[in-house]
């Protein structure tokens, strides 16, 4: 197979298009722009539709109706537009449609900065909208993986009825590295498989409706009990990570997207110095791979959570290991990169800590 | 130079936005893919860009990539002033420093790394390739450090220029010579 040198957010485009992704509805904004861009050049020559809308507001809506009709479709921005999108991104997961929703997170709170974040970790999965809802949330750390996990998006959302997010950061976007794809024809997608669509059936079938609103109690707590059943077929069947060099590690690293990477040359760096460390990165962050990460950190005797915010993630690791060992955190945020010998400083000092016990 | 050298690279590339730098980080990185081998290329994005500096990181390895953000380079190639500032210093130990003196006047007391001193963007003017500087610099980045054969910068050109500015690949060629041979 070719490999291509390409730009995560054009990887992810042209994955989302090989995925049978139809119709993909933007608004520009830093640091994913190029998604939207490579979508207007290849959509139209593959028989899909790109649609600027004139707002965030608008292209998650369209999502709604497009998803609606049981096509497979998208929408990409960063943070500040996520924001935007989360009343629709609730009401889609009210109406239980799939879709994809890609946040390629910037600095924040408010319009905060241009530059690599991950501090919409809680946003994505704790609420990204109002009601009793979960979203699919997948974290690639490379740009390979943002095309593989866009394909597996669309999968999942279609299989369980409900949005998956692609929770990437400006540094995955904007980076090139080799990317692959699978051969095949570009098979654009439609209703088939999914007889609760919306799409035109000549009468031969009851008519489908497709609703959030449901103003008996009784009747809305039904659905979101059964939404929440489905919820724990997810949980079975999806979380993710990876675990690199923690069978012996005394400390080991928690990150996840591009942080992971960081860490990773972080940890190896403590290797080569004789310090035991190793690395577990989330892949999944909702449903969250508690399971793997007790497993990961089995023998260890510290935890050190590294992210690109104020520490997002760090309640979800404790909880992941029930407690029981001290998690400690470092992050930088507001758009600051930070660098492999800042992460390696925090594992010498727990190291030295350990040997002082 | 027909045999590349494998070793692995931590690049970066930093100057005036407009000088070409992305571009010529992006042909080390095709470099290493086309020679086989990991690689990732990581651009400085945002308000800098107009006008302002411009940098990028490049890495070239044979196992698989970490850090795709390079803060100790063992190669930096500068194209301004400012850049020299905040770059020359965190060149790793034993690395190498290429620098266009007809921008950068200040020259490095470090004993450590070795410094190349290539007055880039005056060759470009003489030798009727304005705007090629930054290529020249790859092309002493070639001589220095073997990265690319003959074979591999002709085809990470003809991969890297459209169709449609094909005439560009003989006067990027040029400019490499140049470079090399400088």
């Amino acid at each position: 197979m070719e490999r291509n040198l390409m730009k995560g957010n054009e990887a992810l485009a042209e994955a989302a298009i090989r995925a049978g992704c139809k119709c993909f509805f933007g608004y520009p904004i830093t640091p994913q722009t190029e998604i939207s861009a490579y979508m207007a050049k290849r959509m139209p020559k593959v028989g899909g539709v790109f649609l600027q809308a004139e707002s965030e507001i608008a292209a998650i809506n369209m999502v709604y109706g497009c998803a609606s009709s049981g096509i497979r479709c998208m929408t990409s921005s960063s943070s500040p537009g996520i924001s935007l999108k989360s009343e629709g991104v609730s009401y889609i997961a009210g109406s239980d449609l799939p879709c994809v929703i890609i946040n390629v997170m910037r600095g924040g709170p408010g319009l905060g900065g241009i530059q690599p974040s991950q501090s919409d970790y809680w946003q994505a999965t704790r609420a990204l909208g109002h009601g009793d809802f979960q979203v699919l949330v997948y974290a690639p750390s490379s740009v390979q993986e943002m095309a593989d996990y866009v394909t597996k998006a669309f999968d999942m959302a279609d299989k369980f009825r409900m949005p998956a997010l692609i929770l990437a950061d400006g540094l995955l976007g904007q980076m090139m590295e080799p990317v692959t794809f699978a051969d095949g024809e570009i098979k654009m997608s439609d209703a088939s498989g999914k007889p609760w669509a919306t799409c035109g059936h000549g009468n031969k079938r009851p008519h489908n409706i497709i609703n959030s609103l449901y103003l008996q109690a009784e009747e809305l707590e039904q659905h979101n009990i059964e939404r929440f059943k489905r919820y724990e077929l997810v949980k079975a069947e999806c979380p993710e990570a990876e675990s690199y060099l923690t069978d012996d590690a005394d400390i080991v690293v928690a990150a996840y997207g591009s942080t992971a990477r960081l860490a990773r040359s972080a940890v190896d760096t403590a290797r080569s110095r004789g310090i035991k460390a190793g690395l577990v990165r989330p892949i999944t962050l909702w449903p969250f791979p508690d399971k793997q990460i007790k497993a990961a950190c089995a023998n260890a005797k510290r935890v050190l959570v590294t992210e690109m915010s104020m520490g997002q993630m760090v309640d979800d690791i404790k909880l992941a290991i029930e407690c029981r060992l001290p998690v400690s955190f470092f992050g930088r945020t507001g758009g600051v990169i930070p660098k492999p010998s800042e992460i390696l400083a925090q594992i010498v000092t727990l190291d030295e800590e350990l040997k002082g016990e | 130079m027909n045999n590349e050298n494998r070793e692995n690279r931590e690049i970066i590339l930093a100057g005036f936005g407009g000088q070409g730098i992305l571009f010529a980080g992006k042909m080390l990185a095709y470099f290493g893919l086309l020679g086989g081998r990991e690689v990732s290329w990581l651009p400085s994005y945002g308000p800098e860009m107009r006008g302002g500096t411009a940098n990028c990181s490049v890495c070239i390895s044979d196992k698989p990539i970490g850090s795709p953000l390079v803060t100790e380079p063992n190669i930096l190639i500068v194209m301004n002033n400012p850049s020299y500032d905040k770059f020359i210093n965190a060149v790793a130990p034993d690395g190498l420093a290429i620098v266009d003196s007809s921008l950068v006047g200040a020259r490095s007391d470090r004993k450590d790394i070795n410094c190349v001193y290539v007055p880039a963007t005056q060759m470009a003017d003489e030798n009727g390739l304005r705007g090629m500087a930054n290529i020249i610099l790859v092309g002493m980045l070639i001589k220095e450090t073997g990265i690319a054969s003959a074979e591999i910068i002709r085809k990470a050109l003809e991969k890297i220029i459209p169709a449609a500015k094909k005439h560009l690949v003989e006067s990027n060629m040029k400019a490499i010579e140049l470079g090399m041979n400088s």
